[in-house]
């Protein structure tokens, strides 16, 4: 991919909304969906009828139960006779939405954008949501052994621990800042004050992953609107600029690569950073929200960013690094791990993070260093897939 | 701008059942063939980005996606899924490229539905879960067959005007290459079919066939490095229904009517009727492409013209002229790369018909089946 100097037109957020994320919310995803994009258009001061697309997403069509589910929860963001379309990239949709809806805006084809990403999972599957995840797998070598999704993360985890040296209390206190940072957040279902003690003697799901390693199941919404420049500059002075995009995919054979270092997010950062002209994401990246399903997924993330050295962010984050008082926030929203997991919609809810972050809007959440430029990611299929974007004000 | 056009096409199957190659096989297949159209691209090293579209329902695969890079050369390479019908994948490789940022763009769609078991449960649960679904109706297509008669009475069009739309389809596709279904049948065999659900008989509908399509798309710029003979992309865009289609005006097909304002707009078409040469419609059931007709303002009297044969391969409207989905089968998301592989084709010359020579421009139609009415609309053009 090239950088963006042969871009034409620059892209703007104006303004994000969420639903609160719980387990078993009364509303369908339409209605979901209506009550996130309400709240973005409010606070981009538009109404459904300024909007000239739609573009959406959302993981399984399992977890809803409906069948082409784009097609039936559009209407609740607005999409019935507009242009509208539904992205899919696993657990990495949340991320990828809003780099859908830059080039569709990019491109001049869209003005006004809403950027709408739902889940509800909390209905799906008997006895658990997880269930579904039974359905993943390659069906002619890999369905009938029977895996669970915690399963291969576990594996992951234990690769991780092993080749990084490590240790269960190390990534217990990832657990600890974030749920400790979503009690701070307004939409939060599994905010709490926890110790690493806490995390330790939670049930051990499949070793080394114990309960409160995992973000929770969860239903809910997030939304954002996302404009051309001339567009921007008539709504907001404050207009939060998308300076770079990046997505990768690597095979679905898991079982053939390193689990230890998530190259294919190395390539999507790389993908952004280059198109954001950043060389040294350490230094130039201010508050990050990197996708935190489970405690371990942050510092191996934080690592495939290059926010962190490799096997070095469990000492960043013991020594207080990543905290929001910090020299790098990282997860200043609480996460998937505080906020909850709506999987597509968690993904969505820390691009509206950073974006609420570089306009100083977070609240009790913002940082407490100026931040200039912020980071999102989401990752998902079968460990395969990272999806980035950078904002800049 | 960067213009974007098609540089190469490939495909696989357009088969009943290819029991005998898996779906990523058949993807495999269908993009050797596409790169090697295309000029011979490496996907490695030539692309920037791949798009596949498809469903996770009917893969019987829930994050289907995953699956998707392996066959295509994309291993950790930017790839994504639009869930969606595959014209909608070629709208985002089109924005892709207009934006700047991308040069070479691969859309990738397929469908077997030869490997599913309960198609009739699936079509169920595509339904709005709260209103639609649970008043189970025996036959799944009762909402198809609503809009068809709501839409013939309004416009007075007959059983029998259907039926010849049917049968010179059919008759159409024996012209083209990847038709199993294609066949000679007359009008009054058509009245004798029993109904399947009023006023739509088996013939109406489509069957079924596995297929894969990949195509390539590109920046005109980075095209011509790679071959002279490639077809522009002039317009596309999709306009989206519900999951609910009772919900709508079911006498008029108004997605297409803001679809084709948009595209006609975008391409700087005034008059349809003079300007496009072929029409590439979506027909997997019969009486959408006479909604389709009517919301083009191709025709005022549909019954006339059809007496007339304007619609024929030696109309002055044809459509699809070498055979449409009634005679190439139902290939699920990957239809609307199914016209688009027969605009390309036609305006390339490769189909052996001086008919099409002097077309200029062609317009692609595709709607998402059967629960929605999401269209799709493109125009190519040489």
């Amino acid at each position: 991919m090239k950088t963006n100097i042969h871009v034409k037109n620059r892209v703007a957020i104006i303004g994000a909304g969420l639903t609160l994320f719980r387990r078993r919310l009364l509303e369908t995803p339409q209605e979901m969906t209506w009550i996130a994009s309400k709240k973005a258009l409010e606070q981009a001061g538009m109404d459904f009828k300024d909007i000239d697309c739609v573009i959406s997403g959302s993981a399984p069509d399992t977890f809803d139960g409906v069948h082409m589910k784009g097609e039936y929860y559009s209407e609740g963001a607005g999409g019935f006779g507009k242009l509208h379309f539904r992205v899919f990239v696993g657990g990495g949709t949340g991320v990828f939405v809003p780099i859908a809806g830059w080039w569709m805006v990019a491109s001049g084809l869209c003005k006004k954008a809403l950027i709408v990403a739902e889940e509800k999972m909390s209905s799906a599957a008997d006895p658990h949501p997880q269930a579904v995840f039974r359905h993943i797998w390659d069906p002619l070598i890999e369905k009938m052994l029977g895996p669970n999704l915690i399963w291969i993360f576990a594996l992951e985890m234990h690769r991780y621990m092993h080749k990084c040296g490590v240790s269960k209390e190390d990534i217990a206190l990832v657990s600890v800042k974030n749920k400790a940072n979503a009690l701070d957040h307004p939409c939060a279902q599994a905010a709490a004050k926890i110790s690493v003690e806490d995390v330790l003697k939670s049930e051990v799901l499949v070793y080394p992953v114990n309960r409160l390693d995992i973000s929770p199941v969860s239903d809910g919404a997030a939304a954002l609107v996302m404009v051309s420049e001339d567009v921007a500059r008539r709504y907001t002075d404050n207009p939060i600029w998308v300076a770079g995009i990046g997505f990768n995919l690597d095979s679905y054979s898991w079982t053939n690569r390193e689990l230890a270092y998530p190259l294919y997010l190395k390539k999507a950062a790389d993908m952004a950073y280059k198109m954001a002209g950043i060389e040294n994401p350490m230094k130039q990246i201010d508050v990050a929200e990197p996708y935190d399903p489970f405690d371990y997924k942050e510092l191996h993330h934080m690592e495939g960013l290059g926010l962190a050295p490799r096997c070095k962010a469990a000492e960043l984050t013991k020594e207080g690094v990543t905290q929001r008082d910090g020299d790098l926030p990282i997860n200043p929203s609480g996460g998937l791990l505080g906020v909850g997991n709506p999987i597509a919609a968690a993904g969505l809810m820390k691009v509206a993070e950073i974006f609420w972050q570089l306009r100083g809007e977070a609240g009790r959440r913002q940082v407490k260093k100026p931040v200039y430029t912020g980071l999102a990611q989401a990752w998902g299929d079968l460990m395969q897939v990272g999806t980035v974007i950078i904002l800049r004000r | 701008m960067s213009q974007p056009v098609v540089l190469g096409i490939g495909y696989s199957g357009f088969q009943p059942s290819t029991s005998h190659y898996n779906i990523r096989e058949m993807i495999y297949e269908a993009a050797a063939k596409a790169y090697e159209d295309a000029g011979g691209i490496d996907p490695g090293s030539d692309v920037d980005a791949f798009v596949s579209c498809q469903e996770d329902f009917w893969e019987g695969i829930s994050i289907n996606d995953e699956f998707v890079p392996d066959q295509l050369g994309a291993v950790l390479k930017p790839v994504y899924t639009i869930s969606g019908d595959s014209l909608q994948c070629v709208l985002s490789a089109y924005s892709m490229i207009r934006s700047g940022a991308f040069d070479v763009v691969v859309v990738e769609s397929h469908g077997k539905p030869s490997e599913i078991l309960t198609m009739r449960d699936m079509i169920l649960m595509s339904y709005d879960p709260i209103y639609i679904r649970p008043l189970n109706p025996e036959n799944v297509f009762v909402f198809n067959a609503l809009e068809a008669k709501a839409f013939m009475e309004y416009n007075k069009i007959d059983r029998e005007a259907l039926g010849r739309y049917v049968v010179s389809s059919l008759r159409k596709g024996l012209r083209g290459r990847r038709n199993p279904y294609a066949s000679i049948k007359n009008v009054e065999a058509y009245l004798e079919e029993e109904y399947v659900v009023e006023p739509l008989t088996k013939l109406d509908f489509a069957p079924y066939s596995d297929a894969a399509v990949v195509v390539v798309i590109a920046s005109e710029d980075v095209a011509k490095k790679f071959s002279d003979e490639y077809i522009k992309i002039s317009g596309v865009w999709s306009v989206s229904g519900t999951s609910s289609i009772v919900y709508d005006d079911l006498r008029e097909d108004t997605m297409t009517k803001i679809a084709a304002r948009k595209v006609f707009d975008m391409t700087g078409i005034k008059d349809p009727v003079r300007e496009i040469g072929v029409f590439e419609i979506d027909e997997r059931i019969s009486h959408v492409p006479l909604m389709v007709i009517k919301a083009l303002r191709l025709s005022e009297d549909v019954n006339r013209d059809l007496m007339m044969g304007r619609f024929d391969e030696e109309g002055d409207l044809p459509v699809n002229p070498f055979g449409g989905a009634l005679s190439e089968g139902n290939v699920l998301e990957a239809h609307g790369l199914a016209r688009l592989v027969n605009a390309y084709e036609i305006l390339k010359g490769s189909l052996g018909s001086r008919r099409y020579s002097d077309v200029e421009k062609i317009l692609i139609h595709s709607r998402r089946w059967p629960s929605s009415r999401t269209t799709t609309l493109a125009i190519l053009s040489r």
